[in-house]
């Protein structure tokens, strides 16, 4: 029971660090198209 | 019991650690600061310093329940939170809250400028380390000093749009410096009792409940005139001189119901009930007034 509720706790927090990384990367690439936009 | 703190903590959990309610005033704050702002950064820019703002108010959240966790568990009001319950173990909440802090610091440094990471830097660590380890747990001034962490927001918004600081940003720091006294203490009237279990030297445990309510009064009135402040300096028009003469009116007007009020007990404090409700909303009401006055009516 502990185990299965372990796997099942890894898994989410798996998919969301996965779903927080892939808006990291969207918003460094915003963050690049506005700096060069500023000229810095 | 079961060992809870040895599976990994619930997102759910994570996500408490950040204070989300107390963040959702900072964002506020901070997102007004940058909008009352004479220029604005790209939308990409700003959602990023916002967010960084976010992100380090959450890392406080996280680091003050890691450093409180004793205290967290001897009050009815924190008892449930994920450390005290058990849910968590504490050396992930430090991980986390160092870890968030930093990236929150980095990132608005690389997004919008080191002049407002700096300040986020300073605002984290004066929560940490002046509010939560050294002041809360030995002076009653706790609040009033520890004040200023919270008042960092507005300040750090402006700087993020404009890589300066000026007067304005100023006034609002001093006014949510001032605003805060008077709305914990107007709290810690009536959960006093959790307070003085927990050992935790707040203004009623220690000098009493009408020592309190006269300081709620007095603290109300600079808060006030800071608040109004910026319209007769000529930084704000009348839409927010009128709208903030009137909302401090009622505040004034209810921190004066406050030190008419004798109750000791809880269930009798309406006034301050009253009170620390209307000071959340007055926050809200001043700096959004401040927004529109500069979007809309100037």
């Amino acid at each position: 029971m502990q185990e299965e509720e372990v796997v099942r706790r890894q898994r989410e927090r798996a998919r969301i660090m996965a779903w927080l990384l892939g808006a990291f990367v969207v918003l460094l690439f915003f963050i690049t198209l506005a700096k060069i936009g500023l000229g810095t | 019991m079961t060992d809870t703190a040895a599976l990994p903590a619930d997102w759910r959990d994570i996500l408490a650690l950040t204070k989300p309610r107390v963040m959702s005033l900072v964002v506020f704050t901070g997102l007004c600061g940058m909008l009352a702002a004479p220029q604005l950064p790209p939308l990409a820019l700003g959602f990023t310093a916002i967010l960084c703002i976010a992100l380090g108010a959450g890392a406080c959240g996280a680091l003050n329940q890691w450093y409180e966790v004793e205290l967290d568990a001897k009050m009815r009001r924190t008892a449930s939170r994920p450390l005290p319950a058990g849910r968590m173990d504490r050396q992930s909440a430090l991980h986390f809250g160092v870890g968030l802090g930093a990236f929150s610091v980095l990132l608005m440094g690389l997004a919008a400028n080191w002049l407002s990471a700096a300040l986020l830097a300073a605002s984290i660590l004066f929560y940490v380390l002046v509010y939560t380890v050294w002041l809360k747990p030995r002076t009653p001034q706790n609040i009033v000093i520890g004040g200023a962490a919270g008042a960092f927001p507005a300040l750090i918004g402006w700087a993020a749009a404009t890589g300066e600081i000026g007067a304005l940003p100023l006034l609002l720091f001093a006014l949510v410096f001032l605003w805060t006294p008077p709305h914990f203490w107007a709290l810690s009237l009536f959960v006093r009792s959790d307070y003085a279990a927990a050992g935790i030297p707040m203004m009623p445990v220690v000098a009493g409940s009408q020592s309190t309510r006269r300081q709620i009064f007095w603290y109300s009135l600079p808060m006030a005139a800071v608040a109004v402040a910026p319209w007769p300096l000529g930084l704000t028009g009348p839409l927010y001189g009128l709208a903030t003469s009137a909302l401090s009116l009622v505040f004034v007007v209810l921190a004066a119901a406050v030190l008419a009020n004798r109750a000791t007990e809880p269930s009798q404090m309406a006034p301050e009930k009253r009170l620390f409700g209307y000071s959340v909303l007055y926050l809200f009401a001043v700096f959004g007034v401040l927004v529109a006055d500069r979007w809309i009516a100037w």
